[in-house]
């Protein structure tokens, strides 16, 4: 049955189902192009308000043209729409009021309104006033073919917009001092945001609703934020998961019983961002947990193989075998750590296992003679140009020992001019 | 002490601001000549930062005017050019240091014009300017201090203008930075442009500033270095009783009276 659904879905030999499809996805990726902007400019919350000051105003039109005609509901949507974003920017201005303040105060009273004009329409006996509710969370398949122009033309319109207005949008978001100062048509700007952001969100009603359209404003823009540093790849990216989710979104109520296409297209886009906030390259988690994972075991194989070099320094001889008691003398290291230690330098042949014991390979010799190096370099660089007493200086040393390069490890020894030995008297190696 | 030039590239005019009522610079007035690198030092609060945003009509003030070249801002916009505070932008923007530093080309090309060669070049020459050129692609945000501050400076390089405001350039930046700032800032004056910087190191002000303005709220004292920035003077805009004026700038503020007459 459901594999039936979607091929009829994917095979779109249905003409409306052809124009639903096409109406939201056309949405929902323009919606995520201008929201990119409004994420940018961080005011996501802005859009939320936005949304829900939509709804006085589509009930206003109709109570007034007394038709569901989308171009009066547009009108009126835009007018109180506009109004809400003015009122946030003007409160905030000059008031004491700070800016989330503001945005509470007229989401929920612009929203209450429209939710007591709705109620009295609903009772007022109307004509036509059933499926206006569909507002308050969209109903994507009342979506006809007409509503797929006017969709059309006002994505058109947006795009051409972004694209002509991209340097004042993209400066006035980053630094909009320096743009104001320059000449650069900052108040346009923000003007043209505010309309666009309006326009997105009064064109998304149609498919989420007014209580979900903001997720498609900022949601698109979050996701693509993990995947690149570059402003127009983010912009594009964030139009292809605005545009993927429409279509899951669409899909899923088609082939699904009783699905609801808005709340999909939701959680599709919520999916998305999900997805890169664990598995982007760079910013997800796990590649920041991988990156943590790795420094911490250098840090713990290093500490090993330093270990080892001053316990082989005690004995005065470095080519015997090493006991693990020996290794372990040092410092207080769990077993097991000390051990996976030992295992991870085993592999990377810096070490060499036999019945007696550990010994260092000729690289992993090096290597601990390095670190010990940079260490009680470190150390005198402290004591001697920091001026931190010698008792207090080895755990400083110890975190930077790690992460001196040679270029920093050449100037350190140059600095100190090559000392013998450091503040507690240990002999500082050289190869 | 306040030295005052005849054809002033910058007339700032009896300024006064106030925020939310508060005077935070009282009746300003002074001039600065062409070609010189200025300084204007004064302790935190002192109206340094509000100075130089209503030399750029970024804030309004209360009274007064300033004049650039002698005309207004508008008429000399494109001649001019501001560099706001670092810590003024978000830096996690997705953008690498070549898309800020061409962002300094975009006033001057006006709506509906992109980029081409020519702007690209300046970018460019800017972007060796400060000796950034190993960082052409880097992402804003893996810069350090020094380097974002090297960038706004490039940005601004990339302005052409004949007058420049920079806010703190040197608060938080490494010594080779520095030394790669003041190098360019020079380099602008030895071309007769004029820099006017906000700065809070005293110890460096007489080695770099050919002019001094001091402020603290009101004026101490604008002219050459050598003349103004005495141990007295500079004693008087640090550790000079105010009490007063704060004062009454409180009074101002909490019984709802405007700070002039009008």
């Amino acid at each position: 049955m459901i594999a039936e659904r979607l091929a009829e879905f994917l095979s779109f030999s249905d003409p409306i189902l052809l124009s639903v499809t096409l109406g939201v996805v056309l949405l929902s990726s323009t919606s995520a192009i201008v929201g990119t902007f409004t994420f940018l400019r961080k005011q996501a919350l802005v859009g939320d308000a936005v949304a829900h000051s939509v709804l006085p105003g589509i009930c206003l039109a109709f109570i007034i043209g007394e038709s569901k005609n989308p171009i009066y509901l547009i009108i009126g949507a835009f007018i109180t729409g506009w109004l809400s974003i003015n009122l946030i920017h003007k409160i905030t201005k000059t008031t004491r009021l700070k800016e989330d303040t503001a945005i509470a105060l007229v989401l929920s009273v612009f929203f209450g309104v429209g939710i007591v004009l709705l109620t009295y329409i609903q009772h007022s006996g109307i004509p036509g006033h059933s499926g206006l509710d569909h507002i308050l969370f969209g109903q994507a398949a009342a979506i006809t073919r007409s509503d797929v122009h006017v969709f059309g033309m006002v994505s058109i319109l947006l795009i051409t917009s972004v694209l002509l207005f991209y340097k004042e949008l993209k400066t006035t978001a980053f630094d909009s001092d320096f743009a104001r100062s320059a000449g650069m048509k900052v108040s346009f700007a923000d003007l043209m945001l505010t309309t666009l952001t309006v326009l997105a969100v009064v064109t998304g009603i149609q498919a989420v609703g007014v209580v979900l359209v903001a997720a498609m404003l900022i949601t698109p823009p979050a996701a693509a934020r993990y995947w690149t540093h570059d402003l127009p790849l983010m912009i594009i990216l964030s139009a292809i998961f605005g545009a993927v989710s429409g279509f899951m979104g669409t899909l899923a109520s088609y082939v699904l019983p009783n699905m609801p296409t808005g709340p999909w297209i939701i959680v599709t886009i919520t999916g998305i961002a999900f997805f890169s906030f664990i598995f982007a390259p760079g910013k997800g988690v796990l590649f920041r947990l991988y990156h943590q994972f790795k420094v911490r075991r250098r840090m713990l194989t290093e500490n090993v193989l330093k270990d080892m070099y001053m316990a082989g320094e005690k004995r005065g001889n470095h080519n015997n075998a090493f006991t693990l008691p020996e290794i372990a003398a040092h410092r207080r290291m769990h077993k097991e750590k000390l051990q996976s230690g030992l295992n991870k330098l085993y592999l990377d042949r810096f070490l060499k296992k036999d019945e007696n014991g550990w010994h260092f390979t000729i690289s992993g010799l090096n290597k601990a003679r390095r670190l010990v190096k940079i260490h009680r370099l470190w150390e005198t660089y402290l004591t001697r140009y920091v001026g931190i007493a010698p008792d207090h200086v080895h755990d400083d040393a110890e975190a930077i020992e790690h992460y001196i390069t040679p270029e920093l490890e050449k100037k350190l020894t140059d600095e100190l001019d090559r000392p013998e030995k450091d503040p507690h008297e240990s002999e500082i190696p050289y190869d | 002490m306040i030295i005052h030039v005849d054809q002033p590239v910058v007339e700032v005019h009896d300024l006064t601001v106030t925020y939310e009522r508060r005077p935070v610079l009282w009746d300003i007035d002074f001039t600065l000549p062409g070609g010189i690198l200025a300084g204007i030092i004064g302790p935190n609060g002192a109206g340094k930062t509000t100075l130089i945003k209503a030399a750029m009509d970024l804030v309004v003030p209360g009274s007064g005017f300033v004049r650039l070249f002698g005309k207004s801002l508008k008429e000399v916009r494109s001649k001019v050019s501001y560099v706001p505070q670092r810590r003024t932008v978000d830096w996690d923007f997705p953008a690498s240091v070549y898309d800020v530093i061409l962002m300094g080309t975009y006033p001057s090309l006006g709506l509906f014009r992109y980029p081409r060669k020519a702007e690209k070049e300046l970018a460019l020459d800017a972007l060796r300017k400060v000796e950034l050129e190993d960082f052409k692609n880097r992402q804003i945000s893996q810069l350090s201090g020094g380097q974002q501050q090297r960038v706004f400076l490039a940005r601004a390089l990339t302005q052409n203008a004949d007058l420049f405001f920079m806010d703190e350039p040197f608060a938080g930046v490494d010594a080779a930075t520095e030394k790669t700032i003041i190098k360019v800032l020079q380099e602008l004056t030895s071309h007769g442009k004029t820099v006017v910087v906000v700065h809070h190191d005293l110890q460096s002000v007489a080695k770099y500033f050919d002019w001094t303005i001091m402020i603290h709220s009101r004026l101490i004292a604008s002219g050459p270095t050598s003349q103004v920035f005495t141990p007295e003077l500079v004693e008087k805009t640090y550790g000079g009783k105010l009490d007063l004026l704060t004062e009454v700038a409180h009074l101002l503020q909490t019984e709802k009276l405007p700070p002039r007459e009008d």
